[in-house]
């Protein structure tokens, strides 16, 4: 197969043939990333993210999981190594081009980031009317059909002010598959939300990447809730992925670092304690050290 | 023995050197609000919003300030000219002053820290919030989307919001010299319309104004969108919006007059 692969990607006479997508919506090589050269926060990731697939990336606070998702969002560039979405390279977009490409991307942060000046509907309606020349009757439909789909259809009206979080979630959802994305990003789907807004949050993530026939990623460190929905597990910590698996792999696994995580137990690889001198010298002061 | 010298040196060199860093970083923000301007002024709705908010909610601190610096200035200059002999002058004095340096400056200086307080605090807090990395992940540029149109409004209403200023505080002078301390009425109107170029004294004035609205949105447009993240943060920015623009407007106020009234 990689073979025949080859043959139709080959030039033949100075005509390019065509050109079969990569199985892989998303690939990170050797992506290395520092907001200065003393901290580096990602230090040689390889990630491959299939189409049609939810993929968890997990792992403890500030270990790089947001910037992995920035640098596949275009948002941050990669220090070194090659970030590839939908088979282009994103460091090397111009301006216009990344547009493009995000035009087919969906991303839902971590509070939701709804525009605070704005009802849900227009929430919603946003990318609408910032990119098509849809109507206000098709609009409407649409705004609907997505409200629907996340189960906030009588909400249309109401100002974020007005919802919990668990609604805002949902309607950052509806506003992030407006435009039927290629490709979801989740940052923290599952934070702060009460146990039934969080397994409605996970069922919609599966459902709608499933009636989308979309691709998402998901960062978390929501162990429990990810592992119901998602295909594929990375677990990333000091910026280097340390396991990767199926959600039966992970469960299975013996890896102390996994099972520290899914466990969440206190003692392992993971120290509870940040990089500090040593107690008795805090305590009682260098000379007794 | 030189360590606290240096060290002082060293501080303020890093200082400086951080404020013309942060110059430059503003200027080149202004060169990309400008080049994104188009969407602000083709969809011209999203401007008018945006006048709304910082033009039409500036009104009313507008009106009334203006009322009660002409008032004070019809009080005050009657006391001068009454001296004189000359108080039927005080209609020239009080639109003189207010057309050629009050209505402007003190409109602007009002404009900073009502509209230009509000406007870094919005778009600080949209930062806070992730709206701004939100609209970006959407494909919408904030700068074109939600910036410019912000910037625009600003440069729109700061002369017209001092026109108000300027008119009203001739009223608030008719108010006291004419009305209230008796001032002749003819001389008043007459003498003023005699004494006020529209080039020389007028057009100078909208001219002032639109160069302290330009300069107050950019400041505020920029402190927004370049403010910390935080509460902390967005206060601070809101605090440098409010006293550079007011330091600005100062300092630009004493250069355009140094150029446009050297020959009067």
């Amino acid at each position: 197969m990689p073979a025949i692969v080859a043959l139709l990607e080959c030039p033949i006479f100075g005509v390019e043939a065509v050109r079969v997508p990569s199985q892989y919506l998303v690939e990170l090589r050797n992506v290395v990333f520092a907001y200065d050269a003393t901290r580096p926060v990602l230090k040689g990731i390889d990630m491959a993210i299939p189409r049609g697939r939810v993929v968890a990336i997990m792992g403890g606070s500030g270990c790089g999981k947001t910037t992995t998702m920035r640098l596949i969002g275009g948002q941050l560039k990669a220090t070194s190594g090659e970030v590839i979405v939908a088979g282009e390279s994103v460091s090397q977009l111009d301006d216009r081009a990344l547009y493009m490409l995000r035009r087919r991307m969906g991303m839902l942060f971590q509070f939701g980031a709804l525009f605070t000046d704005m009802s849900v509907f227009d929430n919603v309606a946003f990318q609408m009317r910032e990119h098509t020349d849809l109507g206000p009757d098709l609009i409407n439909d649409l705004v609907m059909m997505k409200l629907n789909a996340v189960g906030l259809r009588g909400a249309a009206q109401l100002m974020p002010s007005e919802l919990s979080g668990g609604m805002a979630r949902r309607v950052a959802l509806a506003r992030a598959i407006a435009l039927d994305p290629l490709l979801m990003m989740y940052d923290e789907p599952f934070a702060g939300l009460d146990p039934i807004s969080l397994g409605v949050i996970g069922q919609l993530i599966r459902r709608l990447n499933d009636a989308l026939g979309a691709t998402s990623i998901i960062v978390t460190h929501d162990v429990q809730e990810s592992l119901q929905i998602v295909d594929y597990i990375y677990f990333v910590s000091e910026g280097r992925i340390v396991a990767e698996g199926s959600p039966e792999d992970i469960r299975a696994s013996r890896d102390p670092w996994v099972h520290q995580f899914v466990w969440a137990e206190s003692d392992g690889p993971v120290p509870f304690q940040f990089p500090s001198a040593p107690y008795r010298q805090d305590l009682l002061g260098a000379a007794h050290a | 023995m030189l360590d606290a010298p240096v060290r002082v040196l060293r501080k303020l060199g890093a200082g400086v050197v951080d404020r013309i860093w942060r110059l430059g970083f503003a200027a080149r923000f202004l060169v990309a609000v400008l080049m994104y301007s188009g969407t602000a002024l083709r969809r011209f709705q999203l401007t008018v919003r945006e006048i709304y908010f910082t033009g039409v909610l500036s009104l009313i601190i507008i009106v009334v300030s203006g009322l009660f610096v002409g008032m004070v200035l019809g009080l005050q200059g009657y006391d001068t000219l009454q001296r004189y002999g000359s108080s039927e002058a005080l209609g020239v004095l009080v639109s003189l002053s207010l057309v050629r340096e009050l209505g402007p400056v003190v409109s602007g200086l009002l404009f900073a820290s009502r509209a230009g307080s509000a406007i870094t605090a919005e778009i600080g807090l949209m930062k806070t919030t992730e709206q701004l990395s939100a609209m970006e992940m959407m494909a919408v540029n904030p700068i074109a989307r939600v910036v410019a149109p912000r910037f625009w409004a600003g440069v729109i209403s700061m002369p017209l919001l001092a026109a108000l200023f300027s008119a009203l505080g001739v009223f608030g002078g008719y108010l006291v010299g004419v009305v209230l301390i008796g001032v002749d009425n003819g001389s008043f109107w007459s003498q003023m319309q005699s004494a006020v170029d529209f080039r020389q004294d007028i057009l100078n004035g909208v001219i002032k104004s639109v160069v302290f609205g330009a300069a107050v949105s950019w400041i505020a447009v920029f402190e927004g969108y370049d403010a910390v993240p935080t509460a902390e943060g967005v206060s601070g920015a809101t605090t440098r919006t409010v006293v550079t623009s007011s330091l600005a407007i100062l300092a630009l106020d004493f250069v355009l007059t140094a150029f446009m009234f050297r020959g009067v």
